[in-house]
């Protein structure tokens, strides 16, 4: 049995104090001695030859220490290319730091600038020549399969990255006997993370001891350490990375970019620290973009509304690479895997290509695949209760998979342990008040004010095990290590490999160990983010930080209850099994009475081990390793209501109120689950309304700075109502799943669905994203 | 994002000003607010030899009432326009439009001279004045003369004020009898320039409006004086018909930029929409 | 050239020389050190660097360093200190109106001073004193209630004072 006292409770974020009071740590505010400080120039064009860059002017320019190149620089870090095993024929051209003859997007580094400010550095970046023969760039995912469109890179054969079908046996004969078949076509556009704390990095090189520590803000310290130990060839355990507090990542700051290699590379040669902060207007041509989906979808349904198959065809537009170390194939892969997920649909094909263009590469970013799925799944669904008359919560009861049908599999063959969507659809209806809000609508209509309501369920997909990455060859962890110590005063320290960016990582840590042993979540200092003092592990991604960081943590913490009670036995001569830790001390399990305080054993264990038993391990220090087993993921699944005001004459939409319910297993913490998913959903409806990364047809993005990118802001934002359903998974002693990417994954669709409810009156229909005035007034007709 | 290097030099006079600019030979930018003029530098779009800064020249402050009409420093603060009680009375439009401009803290920090001097063409003040039929005081080696705010908006970020001139000051007729106001814009979010706004004021008398004068923006190159519109309506008592016309006569008023992410069609759509709107909720002031 | 500048920093007396292309946000967090202004957009379209100036908030990255010569700035550090926004601070924390932290120190401000000038603001209102602070994590929702209780508790701190 696991203690409850903590797990379960709203406790506070001890690290929010530090914020609060303005003493956050972050890269962007490090200052080294000897620092140096790093810009790039970079292509502005989207295709072309260097022709010449001379950038002798620059090294002389004042305060500048160091120019590279190329040719200067590229020569010590081993080029890296982000291809998959498991994404079976997948291509892509081999990457190096700075631009080796080619330019491959606007925003591609070309020439590294080191001087003493980064004004100075901006000033040499001017004096600069770089001469680039233009050429046409690749700017449209269709285009680029055209025969006879050239190439996206040298290196390549073509410009499909990858393509893959999944199709069950019964597919076409579903379709044949369909009594109804709905279907549309979708764009989803292409958006970026826009970290508030852009992407930064401080490398530190000490040639002295070979030494390389490199700050940097990210949410997978082990796996920067293993790429800059493989790629400039030192052993990994010269390698530090340091991920103090990160300003955002959401997959973001996961992914290999040619600046962070560039100022390790740097540091390499200089031997003295290098700083890179991305500047606003580098993040929007240089940090992965997201998404940029175009797909084709159908239906088909039975007389009475039984989803009988889907059939779709994705195609995926991922920029000039793919890449490193997860591929941008990934997004793809789950959005034709997570078609129709929540249904009991048997039959299925999903179509995917995966298409170069000269961009900025997209890749992971929060709720990987799982809005395009969720928005065209749920569109499609909304669709057939149109035309077959049913009301929208209607047709999901019709189809959703039943609650005691566990464990099911899907079309796409994906295993769900236990999912709950009934009861949340049950659940979601009643908080919203459904039909007194239908019936809201019907009156507002006659008066000319178009409101709708948008439903969307949907799976997420958590805690996931090697299969991800690791089978396709990619050194990315898929477990996660803890080491839980009783310091001698009888405090709890955990050192952890999961990181925190805000969401809480080290507080439900805390919660998790303090249960196991009889402590509170304050007595627990948690540490994070620093590869040279925690364990190895996969760190944050894919929603894992809860449910396997937590069962890490858990079992960490029982190894070390073991240890104190066999201390407490022996000095108290007692049978250990009949001793318990509660309230900070060993107590008698029978009688709950005190035996010995925490504090005492850490005394003894750590002054008097001359006292203990031969044999008794006094170490008071327990580590544990944990990889997921059981089944691959542990999916966890929800319901998002969006209700939505159209202005019909000028397409300006008003989010009124959003609604959540949500399965995520046991919850450690529901302050913290309840503000993941409140973040998490507005994520997904910055890109639903606003979010759009425009590009000309050269290829240039035309909206690349915080001015005219449109983020989601409070004033346009709705309060989200929560309820919870809880399924732990039996996969692990704690049971819970993962939170993080939930919102994402189902708001969009959750508003396409309520604009186009909406809409309905006026037989006009939206289905591309982001679901602008101008777009809107175009399926009204009014442009 | 750094600015390129610069010299900087605060003023204490407007005289002074001018001859620091005539000094650095034109190779120069005034500096109010700054919240146009920095983030440009930032940007790296424009790199002067030397900021001039206008913040402490005292005749380029205060808000004084004469003779019927309002003097507004064009070192005032955009919160001003929103909180002066002399602004509500005598500008009421400023009063309007401020609260659509940008966000409190920019709105802290921004002046009314530097948001018109700027000319943006989906800025919320140009309108406004060019709607009060305001005079702007302009300053120059030669002495001080006031240009209509009609004449004033030249063409995008361009303006009757000649290289080294400053603006010293808005002048705003002040409401007459009856007079009545409108104000709004459609913007994608809160504070964002608009897509498409509008600044209306006239005269209410018992036969109808007169007097009536339309300022729209972000429909073409600076704000436009709805001309067609204003006449559709002179005369005219406010009722469904007569917004008709007005909105009716927008397509010869205008003739918006045309873009694939906003197309001519849409402004002149979001135009008549918008104008429809402010008309049918027109304020009474004086 | 550089140019000497005077100002009184979270109640210190500062004296630095610096370029006048050095922007305030740049003085405090480069020169000073004073890091909990944070840089997010350095063109005033995310809030992370509001500071307040002679008691207004403003964009540091807006304000020259030169501009700011002879004037008074409060950082997030200074009104930490002061204890002028533990309230604020208070219901932050419960709330879990932050996550990464970053834009926390342009929240506190802009909720400083909308409270300072609008003691019972409605939540339209609060969105609204927020409408130029980005914030990536949150969905904004806790934030408004953060700030609606902290106005809650200085409304009922001055009944209770009557």
């Amino acid at each position: 049995m696991t203690s409850t006292d903590h797990i379960g409770q709203s406790h506070r974020r001890e690290n929010a104090l530090r914020h609060l009071a303005g003493r956050g740590r972050f890269v962007t505010d490090l200052a080294l001695p000897r620092m140096v400080h790093a810009a790039f120039v970079r292509s502005p064009m989207a295709k072309g030859k260097i022709v010449e860059l001379d950038v002798s002017a620059a090294a002389e320019a004042p305060g500048v220490v160091r120019v590279f190149t190329a040719e200067t620089l590229n020569p010590i870090c081993a080029p890296w290319t982000g291809t998959l095993d498991h994404f079976a024929g997948m291509k892509s051209a081999p990457q190096n730091m700075l631009a080796e003859g080619q330019v491959l997007w606007a925003g591609h580094p070309v020439a590294m600038i080191l001087a003493h400010s980064r004004a100075e550095a901006e000033d040499a970046c001017e004096l600069v020549l770089l001469d680039i023969e233009d050429e046409e760039a690749v700017v449209d995912g269709d285009a680029a399969l055209v025969e006879g469109t050239p190439l996206v890179s040298e290196g390549i054969d073509s410009n499909l990255c990858f393509r893959t079908v999944l199709e069950t046996p019964g597919l076409d004969e579903a379709f044949a006997n369909a009594a109804h078949v709905v279907e549309d076509s979708f764009t989803f556009g292409r958006h970026t993370a826009v970290t508030l704390e852009p992407r930064a990095v401080v490398a530190d090189f000490d040639p002295s001891t070979g030494q390389l520590t490199v700050h940097h803000g990210t949410q997978t310290p082990y796996q920067f350490q293993d790429v800059y130990a493989h790629q400039f060839g030192l052993p990994d355990n010269k390698v530090r990375v340091i991920a103090p507090d990160v300003g955002g990542s959401f997959g973001m700051k996961l992914h290999v970019y040619n600046e962070e290699m560039a100022v390790v590379a740097a540091s390499l040669k200089l031997g003295r620290p290098v700083r890179f902060v991305a500047d606003r207007l580098e993040s929007f041509v240089s940090d992965v973009h997201a998404r940029d989906h175009r797909v084709s979808a159908r239906m088909a349904m039975d007389a009475q509304g039984t989803i009988l198959a889907m059939d779709v065809d994705d195609m995926t537009q991922i920029g000039a690479i793919s890449t490193y170390p997860r591929t941008s194939v990934a997004e793809g892969n789950q959005v034709i895997r997570l078609m129709g997920a929540p249904y009991t649909m048997p039959d299925y094909r999903g179509r995917l290509s995966v298409v170069f263009q000269n961009k900025v590469q997209t890749s992971q970013y929060r709720a990987v695949g799982h809005p395009i799925a969720c928005a065209v799944t749920e569109a499609l669904v909304d669709r057939a209760a149109e035309q077959l008359d049913l009301d929208p919560i209607e047709i999901r009861q019709r189809n959703l998979v039943a609650d005691d049908a566990y464990p099911h599999v899907s079309a796409t063959g994906y295993q769900f342990e236990k999912l709950s969507h009934h009861a949340a659809l049950a659940k979601l209806r009643e908080i919203m008040g459904y039909d007194a809000l239908r019936a809201e609508q019907a009156e507002l209509r006659k008066q000319g004010i178009y409101r709708g309501i948008g439903i969307a369920s949907f799976v997420e997909i958590t805690n996931p095990g090697a299969a991800f990455y690791g089978v396709g060859g990619a050194r990315v962890s898929a477990q996660d290590g803890a080491i839980v110590r009783l310091t001698p005063s009888g405090e709890v320290h955990c050192a952890i490999s999961v990181t925190e960016q805000g969401q809480g990582t080290e507080t439900i840590i805390a919660q998790v160990v303090a249960d196991q042993l009889g402590v509170t979540p304050d007595q627990v200092k948690v540490t994070t983010g620093d590869t040279d003092t925690t364990p190895s592990g996969g760190a944050t991604w894919a929603c894992r930080g809860a449910g396997i960081g937590g069962e890490t943590a858990l079992r960490a913490g029982r190894r070390l209850q073991a240890q104190i009670l066999a201390i407490a036995g022996a000095v108290l001569q007692a049978e250990p099994a009949t001793l318990a830790l509660a309230g900070g001390t060993v107590v008698d399990k029978a009688t709950g009475k005190e035996r010995i305080t925490l504090a005492e054993i850490g005394r003894i264990a750590t002054y008097r081990p001359d006292t203990l038993p031969e044999g008794c391990d006094n170490s008071l220090t327990a580590v544990q390793h944990f990889a997921p087993t059981g089944y691959p993921f542990d999916f966890t699944n929800g319901i998002q209501a969006s209700h939505v005001e159209v202005d019909i004459e000028t397409g300006v939409t008003r989010l009124l109120k959003h609604w959540v319910v949500e399965d995520c297993g046991r919850i450690i913490n529901p302050l913290l689950v309840d503000e993941q998913i409140r973040g998490g959903v507005v994520q997904g409806l910055g890109p639903a309304f606003f979010e759009e990364c425009m590009y000309d047809d050269m290829g240039q993005m035309t909206n690349a700075s915080l001015a005219d990118y449109l983020v989601p802001m409070a004033g346009e934002m709705p309060d989200i109502e929560i309820a919870h359903i809880e399924t732990p998974t039996l996969d692990t002693i704690l049971g819970a799943k993962g939170v993080g990417e939930a919102g994402t994954a189902a708001a969009g669709a959750a508003a396409m669905n309520a604009v186009n409810d909406a809409l309905r009156p006026m037989g006009a229909r939206i289905s591309q994203t982001p679901m602008t005035p101008l777009r809107i007034l175009t399926a009204l007709g009014h442009v | 994002m750094k600015s390129p290097a610069f010299e900087y030099v605060r003023a204490e006079s407007v005289a002074d000003a001018m001859s620091a600019y005539a000094e650095a030979d034109g190779d120069a930018v005034y500096l109010s607010g700054g919240h146009s003029v920095v983030p440009s530098l930032a940007l790296r779009l424009q790199a002067p030899a030397l900021l001039i800064d206008l913040s402490n020249i005292a005749a380029l402050s205060g808000i004084s009432l004469h003779d019927g009409w309002l003097r507004i420093g064009a070192m005032t603060r955009h919160v001003q326009a929103l909180k002066d009680p002399l602004i509500a009375a005598h500008a009421p439009l400023f009063t309007a439009a401020a609260p659509f401009v940008a966000h409190p803290a920019i709105r802290n920090r921004g002046t009314l001279g530097g948001s018109l001097a700027h000319a943006d063409p989906a800025s919320e003040f140009p309108a406004a004045a060019v709607a009060m039929r305001a005079e702007l005081e302009i300053a120059s080696s030669q002495g001080i003369r006031r240009v209509p705010a009609d004449d004033f908006f030249v063409d995008i970020y361009e303006t009757a004020i000649e290289p080294g001139e400053v603006l010293q000051a808005i002048h705003v007729p002040s409401p007459v009898a009856g007079q009545v106001i409108g104000f709004d814009e459609i913007a994608r979010r809160r504070g964002d320039y608009a897509m498409v706004g509008a600044a209306v004021q006239a005269v209410s008398r018992g036969s109808g409006l007169e007097d009536v004068s339309i300022a729209l923006f972000s429909v073409g190159n600076h704000p436009v004086r709805a001309r067609k519109a204003q006449a559709a309506l002179t005369g005219r008592m406010i009722d469904a018909d007569a917004i008709a016309d007005a909105q009716a006569a927008l397509e010869d008023d205008l003739d918006p930029p045309d873009d694939p992410q906003f197309p001519a069609s849409m402004r002149l759509h979001l135009a008549r929409v918008l104008l429809g709107r402010v008309l049918a909720n027109l304020e009474a002031v004086a | 050239m550089k140019a000497d500048i005077t100002l009184t920093v979270n109640g210190e007396a500062v004296r630095e020389t610096v370029e006048p292309r050095t922007s305030l946000a740049d003085l405090l967090r480069d020169n000073l050190r004073l890091t909990g202004t944070h840089l997010g957009c350095e063109m005033g379209a995310c809030g992370a660097c509001l500071v307040m100036l002679d008691g207004v908030a403003v964009h540091a990255c807006l304000v020259l360093a030169v501009q700011a010569d002879g004037q008074k700035v409060e950082t997030i550090e200074g009104l930490n200190d002061s204890g002028l926004i533990k309230d604020l601070q208070e219901t932050f924390h419960d709330r879990n109106a932050l996550q990464c932290g970053f834009c926390t120190n342009g929240m506190l401000m802009s909720a400083y001073a909308l409270l300072a000038g609008n003691s019972d603001p409605s939540r339209d209102e609060i969105r609204d004193a927020l409408s130029g602070n980005y914030c990536r994590c949150t969905g904004y929702e806790a934030i408004v209630d953060a700030i609606s209780a902290a106005a809650d508790h200085r409304l009922n701190k001055a009944k209770g004072a009557q």
